[in-house]
């Protein structure tokens, strides 16, 4: 599989720095391709978006991401290691190298905060209680919680448990981190509070990030690069500007496109809705069938 | 035909039956291999912590919130047998091997079997509730993560303080069956021969009753602490999966408990123990 010499992204596809590469992964639930032949390569340094709708398949893509979750076919490569066939010690050592921040923050609920972001720490490198608590100081310092080292989870607010689940997703300095749809659930302050420390963790620590989100604003103020996602199909990888060009522009009559152009626009009325009253029409009639 | 039809549905009901529980039971015996061989890690390899503070903390978890019910509820056991036993060996003027016969009772079955029973409904529920409810909240995920095997991290510790507090509350739960039995024998005046009850019980004691229930008490602890982490890990869909979770452990808990003194009374009275 010699890549096409003048194919420019096959080219880019090929340069040392990218750090997380999926290809043609396929994952079936119950015979139903969840994930049917999705492409992504991610490069270091940038934030990659990957955006779709309810159900099409982006968190099972990022568990795959993350090893947490096996292809049926495909490859999914992290730092040039392809995660299948990995031992668990190996696997240990690759999740080592990145953090990620779950949906609900996914604190330890049986420690502090400040113990929630020591825990990698403790149990993974010999340094002592007192570095560990200067470390933890300044993780919690980067995302504004370092009042709240000593609460428990229970008491602090969701905002605030996901920045303290980001406080402990970089504790062990990585070099990628994933995020879980970021800003679900918060309001729009603190959800542009958390895209801001998205940004300042790239900017200032030159962290990779990938980011699975259907939060269109928080998509366009963070992305490098957009990923759009659909029924398991990658539909279109490039640069924020080609994505926000399409938002922008009218409609094209390229059915891709103007699905994607109302998927960013939050439109009631496009493709996409098309799509799915189709889908309801046909079940009705094939249900009706079926009970016959 | 209606009954052709009606006894394939029994053989497969039966089978599908057979079929869970062995899949339950290999689904429990490869946790329990993954807890040995992440103990043994963590006892011999310097690269991997046993965790001893999480030891340590579940010990004190699981074991001091039940002193005080065990100790309740063995000295009632006690006093049941005592006034249960008093009148049927009356009449054979045998009423002072009531003594005798609270030892053997008590030592090699009530105590270990009544202390796993509670162990369940206490430990095993609330192990499973809590390990059932950080997989609802995404941390077993971030645990793995973390770099850090559920197992190692959490059933490791739980496993073997469970183990270890199960034996040591049947020591206590021994005398405090010993001790029931001598209260009701002394409420009883001299119809209940409390003179000598001590000395009684002593006689007819050998180390083997006592080691025997020792035994049992600590398989009954894995036991209690493999099912209930098994249900936690395996909770699917919210807090109904945590409800679920909990009762099955208890369920579960008790019926393998009964089923494995039985196996284990059948072997030690073929060995002679």
């Amino acid at each position: 599989m010699v890549p096409e010499p003048d194919n420019p992204q096959a080219a880019a596809d090929r340069a040392d720095d990218v750090v997380v590469r999926v290809a043609e992964l396929v994952k079936r639930f119950d015979e139903r391709a969840v994930l049917d032949g999705v492409d992504l390569t991610v490069r270091a340094g940038e934030t990659m978006v990957v955006m779709g709708g309810s159900g099409c398949g982006k968190s099972t893509l990022l568990r795959h991401m993350v090893g947490s979750m096996w292809p049926d076919e495909g490859r999914v490569e992290l730092f040039g290691r392809d995660l299948v066939g990995l031992t668990e010690r190996q696997l240990d050592a690759v999740r080592k190298r990145f953090g990620i921040l779950f949906q609900s923050g996914a604190l330890f609920n049986s420690m502090t905060v400040g113990d929630n972001v020591a825990l990698p720490l403790r149990e993974h490198t010999d340094l002592d209680e007192d570095t560990i608590s200067i470390i933890v100081t300044i993780k919690l310092e980067l995302v504004g919680l370092r009042e709240a080292a000593d609460l428990m989870p229970a008491e602090i607010s969701g905002g605030m448990k996901k920045r303290a689940g980001l406080a402990r997703a970089i504790a062990l300095d990585p070099e990628i981190l994933f995020y879980d749809e970021p800003s679900a659930g918060l309001d729009p302050v603190t959800s542009a509070q958390i895209d801001q420390l998205i940004m300042d963790l790239s900017g200032k620590l030159g962290v990779t990030s990938v980011v699975v989100t259907h939060e269109m604003d928080s998509a366009f103020r963070i992305a490098d690069r957009m990923a759009m996602l659909d029924c398991g199909r990658m539909l279109k990888v490039a640069a924020r500007g080609e994505f926000e060009a399409i938002r922008d522009g009218g409609p094209t009559g390229d059915e891709v496109t103007d699905l994607i152009r109302q998927f960013l626009r939050g439109d009631s009325e496009g493709p996409l809705t098309e799509r799915q009253e189709e889908d309801e029409y046909r079940r009705r009639i094939l249900g009706a069938a079926e009970g016959e | 035909m209606a009954l052709v039809g009606k006894q394939r549905n029994v053989v497969e009901t039966l089978g599908a039956a057979a079929m869970a529980v062995f899949r339950y039971a290999g689904g429990m015996t490869l946790l329990f291999g993954e807890t040995l061989r992440w103990s043994a890690l963590g006892l011999f390899s310097p690269e991997v912590r046993f965790g001893r503070r999480a030891f340590a903390r579940q010990v004190v978890r699981v074991g001091l919130r039940s002193v005080a019910i065990v100790v309740l509820v063995q000295l009632f056991i006690g006093v049941i047998l005592s006034l249960q036993m008093t009148p049927p060996l009356r009449p054979w003027g045998q009423v002072d091997k009531v003594a005798n016969i609270i030892g053997v009772a008590g030592f090699r079955m009530l105590g270990p079997i009544i202390t796993a029973v509670v162990l369940s409904g206490f430990a095993g529920a609330s192990i499973a509730a809590e390990i059932g409810t950080m997989v609802v909240a995404e941390e077993i995920e971030a645990l793995q993560a973390t770099a850090l095997n559920p197992v190692r991290f959490l059933v490791v510790p739980r496993v073997w303080a469970t183990f270890l507090v199960t034996v040591l509350l049947t020591v206590l739960a021994d005398l405090m069956i010993a001790l029931g039995g001598y209260i009701a024998a002394l409420t009883l005046g001299s119809a209940g021969q409390p003179h000598g009850y001590w000395q009684r019980m002593q006689d007819q004691l050998l180390y083997r009753d006592f080691l025997t229930g020792l035994i049992q008490a600590g398989v009954f602890g894995l036991l209690i602490s493999v099912i209930a982490c098994h249900e936690g890990l395996k909770v699917r869909g919210g807090a109904e999966g945590v409800g679920r979770a909990t009762t099955m452990t208890v369920v579960y808990s008790i019926v393998a408990i009964i089923a494995a003194a039985c196996v284990f009374t059948m072997i030690f009275y073929v060995f002679e123990l």
